[in-house]
């Protein structure tokens, strides 16, 4: 009866996942393999290895790379900092890191287009003490900037999260065995926060390698991504069957990618045991 | 509990009479035409972004204006370009009313997308200029109705330009190198390359449109962006100098930055004519026809022709003293000083999909 009880619990999310996770999914797979008339072809897929198409992946991957490794570079000391602090700044600070959160991405890559235009307050600065004008958006610098300022917050949380965790009478028990201070970090607390470091990957990455909103106002329509040219084909090229196609390349990069890291924490956890 | 619906209601109605009394009594003069049993019905609209009356300083909200005399409800929509309309409409949704422009226009009769409008319904098509009847579109003038005409022309600082140009050349100047704006759509940007290069703009020979894609990559590293309607802000605060627009825009932005210049290049440039029509699995023709109807009443075409600054083929609006564009030199300019315009004419399926892969090699260049 319970076991019937917990199924009747399940079956609204196993619709919901139905119907809005796995239809759509395979409408993906179907329209990948499928021209226009419905007949079954490869040739979605072949148009994607052409040089112009590769740039583009190959760019995406590297934006988001970047993105990434300066997001973990910014939050791993901070959270190491902010995990020391006593209770009451913490609280503060993770109220201060999540405020920009609140606020609509839309928003906030908008506000960051005024900020970094030719008149806005950076280059207005830059003038006024005589550097003079640097022009930034449109740039990869910007596209890099709006993804690490938009997707921070999920790198910080999960690190913070395990630094809190982390029990800190190993850290004194490893000083108390004479290990140095490099020796504590590298081998106590790096091994030990790594799956919250392996989820902030993944919660950057991901969002920044399918991002469009982002390369399109901070990239003046010069810089395009992965998502652009998904959004293109469906919105401007009414080509449904290349966009599934590339929709579907990307699936497979992030799962490749997400595979990898999960690996990668999982023989830690094996070396560290 | 009937008292008091009762009591509401004649509330509501004594309030809208006397509002009706006060304020809309100029209004008087068509809203008895609009009499009709479609109350309560939906009619979808699918027009371009930002191109209606909103009702903005005073002005009439031309939907609620509608709304209140037809008591039709509109779902309004919009988009941003001929291809997304498309894009939209191929997925199956279900529009009242569309008003693109004359190439998609073509291409929706050609699949047979649009119905036939029945004219005996729409009384005001009289103010039509005949200038703008039989088009290449809808030779036959049984699909559309004329809504707004306007063309392209380069919006310039002149401030920053000098001298003042007058040809598409300018775009392609190193002079101004990371100033120049362009449009981020396929067609408008290679028919100024076209222009510039004297192709036609509706060639169907694929070397043309290698010649117009190879002029477009020399002009990659020039650019300061590809955009749309983001022009707005990028002209009206300066931060970029010289983009390609069209004419009624160019007034807008006058209105905050008193700097800038407009011209029509010597080469020639696009003219296109937005009409409005009925899709063939349109759910409330009737009310569609009231609602293109409605449109054509000189009032409301004078306040979406102030609104607008988009040049009106309503001679009506033309012809009255009132508007404020009247023989304007830009919007209406004199037949000696008419530029040279070309339509954007429905290019076959193998071309347009060829230029469209050439597009993708432009901007992922």
């Amino acid at each position: 009866m319970s076991s019937f009880k917990q199924k009747l619990l399940n079956a609204p999310y196993a619709f919901w996942s139905f119907v809005f996770v796995a239809i759509p999914l395979l409408m993906v797979v179907y329209y990948t393999f499928t021209d226009k008339g419905g007949a079954f072809t490869f040739e979605n897929l072949k148009i994607l290895l052409d040089k112009k198409y590769i740039s583009v992946f190959a760019y995406s991957i590297w934006y988001a790379f970047l993105a990434t490794v300066i997001c973990l570079v910014i939050a791993y000391p901070l959270s190491y900092i902010i995990s020391k602090m006593k209770s009451v700044f913490q609280d503060t600070l993770m109220v201060l890191i999540m405020l920009p959160m609140w606020i609509n991405l839309l928003i906030v890559t908008f506000s960051w287009k005024e900020i970094l235009s030719n008149n806005g307050i950076i280059n207005s600065l830059f003038e006024a003490i005589g550097i003079g004008k640097v022009e930034m958006l449109g740039t990869s610098f910007a596209v890099v900037l709006g993804m690490v300022y938009c997707f921070l917050p999920f790198m910080i949380l999960p690190i913070l999260s395990s630094m809190q965790k982390l029990d800190k009478s190993l850290i004194e028990a490893s000083e108390d065995l004479g290990a140095t201070k490099i020796n504590v970090i590298k081998r106590v607390i790096v091994p030990l926060t790594l799956p919250g470091v392996i989820s902030g990957i993944t919660m950057v990455f991901v969002p920044s390698i399918s991002t469009f909103y982002i390369s399109q106002k901070l990239g003046n329509g010069m810089i395009i991504l992965i998502g652009d040219l998904i959004e293109r084909q469906f919105s401007v090229s009414a080509n449904y069957n290349v966009g599934a196609a590339i929709s579907l390349v990307m699936m497979i990069l992030i799962l490749i990618s997400v595979a990898v890291m999960n690996r990668f924490a999982d023989d830690n956890d094996k070396g560290g045991a | 509990m009937k008292k008091i619906i009762s009591i509401i209601l004649s509330a509501v109605i004594a309030f809208s009479l006397t509002a009706c009394g006060s304020t809309s009594n100029s209004n008087s003069d068509y809203e008895a035409n609009y009499k009709n049993k479609l109350k309560n019905t939906e009619l979808n609209v699918f027009n371009w972004g930002e191109y209606i009356a909103e009702g903005e300083d005073g002005g009439m909200n031309v939907i609620k204006e509608f709304e209140k005399v037809t008591g039709i409800k509109v779902n309004y929509n919009t988009f941003d370009s001929n291809e997304s309309m498309y894009a939209k409409l191929n997925s199956g949704t279900a529009y009242d009313i569309l008003i693109p422009s004359d190439y998609m226009i073509e291409r929706l009769i050609n699949e047979k997308k649009l119905q036939k409008l029945d004219f005996s319904k729409l009384t005001n098509y009289k103010y039509i200029s005949d200038d703008y009847k039989n088009l290449y579109f809808d030779k036959k003038n049984e699909y559309s109705v004329p809504y707004n005409v306007g063309m392209v022309g380069l919006i310039y600082d002149k401030t920053k330009v000098n001298p003042a140009p007058d040809s598409w050349s300018v775009m392609w100047d190193k002079k101004y190198k990371g100033q120049i704006l362009t449009f981020n759509n396929s067609r408008d940007a290679f028919a100024i390359a076209q222009f510039l290069l004297g192709i036609d703009i509706n060639s169907t020979n694929k070397k043309d449109w290698d010649k117009a894609a190879k002029k477009l990559k020399e002009q990659n590293p020039l650019l300061q962006a590809r955009v749309m309607d983001e022009v707005f802000g990028k002209m009206e605060s300066g931060e970029a100098t010289i983009a390609p627009y069209y004419a009624g825009d160019y007034y807008t932005m006058l209105d905050t930055n008193e700097n800038l210049g407009f011209v029509y290049p010597k080469e020639g440039t696009n003219i296109f004519v937005d009409s409005i029509c009925i899709p063939k699995n349109a759910q409330n023709v009737d009310a569609a026809h009231l609602f293109i109807n409605f449109l054509l009443e000189p009032k409301v075409a004078l306040e979406n022709a102030e609104y607008l600054c988009y040049a009106s083929p309503n001679t009506a609006v033309v012809s009255n003293d009132e508007y404020s564009f009247k023989d304007d030199e830009i919007l209406y300019p004199s037949k000696d000083k008419k530029p040279k315009t070309e339509y954007y004419h429905d290019i076959d399926s193998k071309t347009r999909d060829y230029f469209e892969k050439l597009w993708e090699e432009v901007i992922l260049n």
